[in-house]
């Protein structure tokens, strides 16, 4: 039990080469799920092998609870992996591989059996504890891995990709699993992913890594809600959020975002006063799949702005419909209702939730304010109202 | 209505089966197998000689045997064994391969395993100029080692003990240097090392990382990792490296015949020599000598022969 402290956390692997981890700062408090999430090549992984032992920190300071951890040996960091390989020593049987760590700690051998069986049961393992790791699934091999961090009753757990290797079912499963173990064992989790449906569905809070460096930390819904930036608003959600270049035009009632002739958005009121500097300039629009609708079924109470569009790719989903459109150059897509007349070739009439509009400063990369259906939320306190508007 | 059978559906005549297994793969085995008895005969002319008169040997030629089956005798190998010295060989070959086989094991596994997994300053060309040794003629090496040895011989004597019950002694010569077990151990380790550390090295490098770091968070010290985890996971490699260092020691005739002057020391291949040069050509004594100092190699080649093809593999490929 214990919060961890990440003080301008740096990592650079040689004199000459770039940032593996740039000026990482986070204080991550005691029993929450934290998850490191980015590409790859991100610098996650690097991240939590510092915090780990397993790298050297260039510069900067790690705390557990008020424990500086620079230079405290791993053993003795109070802390558990689990590792995308489950890295399971192939010669001990299930109860040794659990028992290792603990017997290495000279822990009664009374008190260890106690332990692992305890562990066993928790992961309905007990059946295994006699073989060797060859001769178990993936699935079972993973759980023994989770055995053997949980023995050790760590203050911080630390999970490296646990669930990369499986597959989607197991996965899946195993997402659910391990979120249900954050709660009973009520210790400090963070978990370091490239998939970021894991993220969503297990954080309690995400941090999005880039190049090193922090891009955003916050719950999974205001991630996806409010990207700070454009990396966030393209990483975060699958299929990933529409960008279009536009330029900002007209004033007032008439201010519009423009991309051509045939596409052009108005710009909600409560989003002007932030748009207003950008007139005659360059922004990026951006809108996720879902707020895009088929004219024919869209929701009630949305502001919308309506677009002639052409259908050039359709995936069914059974819940919905992916629908890829071609507006001239700009290609989109949309997630619509599975009721949809589109057909690739065709035209079709689709409206875009402009509540749901995010913008994006082109050079720095940042949001410009929130969308609207925030602004408004928190500046009346409750949802948009309808209204329709023409493009 | 009934109706003939067509030829394709009758069941193939044994004939034609074989045909066709001799067409697909017997040739393959037919060819293996001619092989293995063309390579076998030398061994086994060898093996029947060892067995037979001196007098046969000298007016006849091996086959005659299949002549009279039964003609053959076992006092060559008393002969060799008691009234040559052959039997005192044999425990000085033991004496000399068995540490002369786990020493550089020890030593370099301990090397390969510091040159796989630990970060020391000047590890990649230390690592290659142990790689480089292995280019070094073991010829070139003799006279300074020779020198050396010399110039360190102790006036100092190793024990010896008598066998009781099997005869002959075990150890004796000098502590170190010239006509010392212990001067040809560590002859025999220095020459052993590079292919030892080299095959080492790429088997202990190719194991995961995961497993050490997590040995490691484990609270596993370095030599907790390599006796509990690289160790227990290193046996094809060790099996192995004991079968190329057990050979190598045993059959050494050269740094033996160097370092070894004192006739009760000698091993096996060295005895072999003397047989040759001092009675002439007595074939009845060779073969039958010959044949024990095979039967060690042999047995020891079976028991691991199955580790030695994967140990071979695993340096290799992986590697």
């Amino acid at each position: 039990m214990a919060e961890v402290t990440y003080e301008h956390v740096t990592k650079r692997f040689a004199q000459d080469a770039p940032l593996a981890v740039d000026d990482f700062d986070l204080k991550i408090p005691d029993k929450e799920f934290l998850v490191l999430v980015g590409p790859s090549g991100c610098g996650k992984s690097t991240t939590l092998r510092l915090l780990a032992g397993l790298e050297e920190i260039t510069e900067g300071k790690i705390y557990i609870g008020d424990r500086l951890i620079n230079d405290i040996p791993a053993k003795d960091r109070d802390i558990a992996m689990v590792f995308q390989s489950y890295a399971l020593y192939p010669h001990m049987n299930v109860y040794d591989n659990m028992a290792f760590g603990l017997s290495l700690r000279k822990i009664p051998k009374d008190e260890i059996r106690e332990r692992v069986n305890d562990a066993a049961q928790i992961l309905g393992i007990e059946e295994l504890l006699k073989r060797k790791p060859r001769a178990l699934s993936g699935g079972q091999r993973q759980r023994v891995a989770l055995g053997r961090a949980i023995v050790r009753k760590p203050s911080v757990f630390l999970f490296d990709e646990p669930l990369s290797n499986l597959d989607a079912k197991l996965r899946v499963q195993t997402r659910a699993e391990i979120t249900k173990l954050h709660e009973r064992l009520g210790t400090t989790f963070i978990y370091v992913t490239h998939d970021q449906t894991e993220a969503m569905t297990m954080a309690t809070r995400i941090v999005v890594q880039h190049r090193g460096a922090i891009r955003q930390v916050g719950s999974p819904q205001e991630l996806y809600d409010r990207p700070r930036n454009l990396f966030v608003a393209g990483f975060i959600g699958s299929p990933a959020m529409n960008l279009f270049d536009t330029v900002v035009e007209g004033e007032g009632d008439s201010m519009r975002l423009h991309a051509t002739e045939d596409f052009t958005l108005p710009v909600p009121p409560e989003k002007r006063p932030e748009l207003e500097p950008y007139r005659g300039k360059k922004v990026i629009m951006g809108i996720r799949p879902e707020n895009i609708h088929d004219a024919g079924f869209q929701p009630p109470d949305i502001r919308t702005a309506t677009c002639g569009c052409e259908v050039d790719v359709t995936e069914m989903m059974g819940n919905e419909v992916n629908v890829y459109l071609k507006v001239k150059d700009h290609s989109f897509l949309a997630r619509v209702d599975p009721r949809t007349s589109a057909r690739p070739g065709q035209p079709l009439q689709v409206v875009f939730d402009i509540d749901r509009l995010h913008a994006f400063d082109p050079e720095t990369e940042e949001a410009i304010g929130l969308p609207a259906a925030e602004v408004k939320a928190d500046r009346n306190g409750g949802l948009a109202v309808s209204g329709e508007t023409a493009a | 209505m009934a109706s003939l059978p067509k030829t394709s559906d009758r069941p193939p005549t044994v004939l034609v089966t074989w045909l066709k297994w001799l067409g697909s793969r017997g040739m393959v085995h037919v060819a293996l197998i001619s092989l293995m008895i063309l390579w076998s005969i030398p061994t086994l002319v060898m093996l029947i000689s060892s067995f037979r008169d001196p007098s046969d040997i000298a007016s006849s030629g091996w086959w005659n045997v299949f002549a009279n089956p039964f003609d053959f005798t076992i006092e060559n190998y008393r002969n060799v064994l008691d009234a040559r010295g052959m039997w005192q060989s044999f425990l000085n070959s033991l004496v000399i391969t068995i540490p002369a086989t786990l020493l550089p094991i020890l030593v370099a596994s301990f090397a390969a395993y510091a040159f796989a997994w630990m970060r020391f300053p000047g590890r990649n060309a230390l690592f290659l100029l142990v790689v480089a040794l292995l280019v070094v003629p073991l010829q070139m090496t003799l006279i300074p080692v020779l020198r050396l040895y010399v110039d360190l011989t102790p006036g100092a004597e190793l024990p010896s003990f008598d066998l009781p019950v099997l005869g002959g002694t075990i150890g004796g010569g000098k502590l170190f240097g010239v006509n010392s077990f212990v001067g040809l151990w560590v002859a025999h380790t220095a020459y052993g090392l590079p292919f030892a550390v080299f095959l080492l090295r790429n088997f202990f490098g190719a194991l995961p990382r995961d497993l050490f770091e997590s040995a490691y968070l484990d609270g596993a010290s370095d030599l907790t990792i390599f006796f509990r985890i690289v160790l227990p996971l290193s046996g094809p490699v060790i099996a192995a490296l004991v079968i190329f260092q057990f050979l190598w020691v045993w059959q050494d005739l050269l740094v033996a015949l160097v370092l070894l002057g004192d006739p009760d020391l000698s091993p096996m291949m060295l005895t072999i020599t003397n047989l040759v040069g001092s009675h002439g050509t007595q074939y009845q004594l060779l073969t039958a000598a010959s044949f024990i100092s095979m039967i060690v190699p042999l047995g020891i080649f079976f028991a691991l022969q199955r580790y030695f093809v994967q140990g071979i593999l695993a340096g290799s490929v992986k590697g």
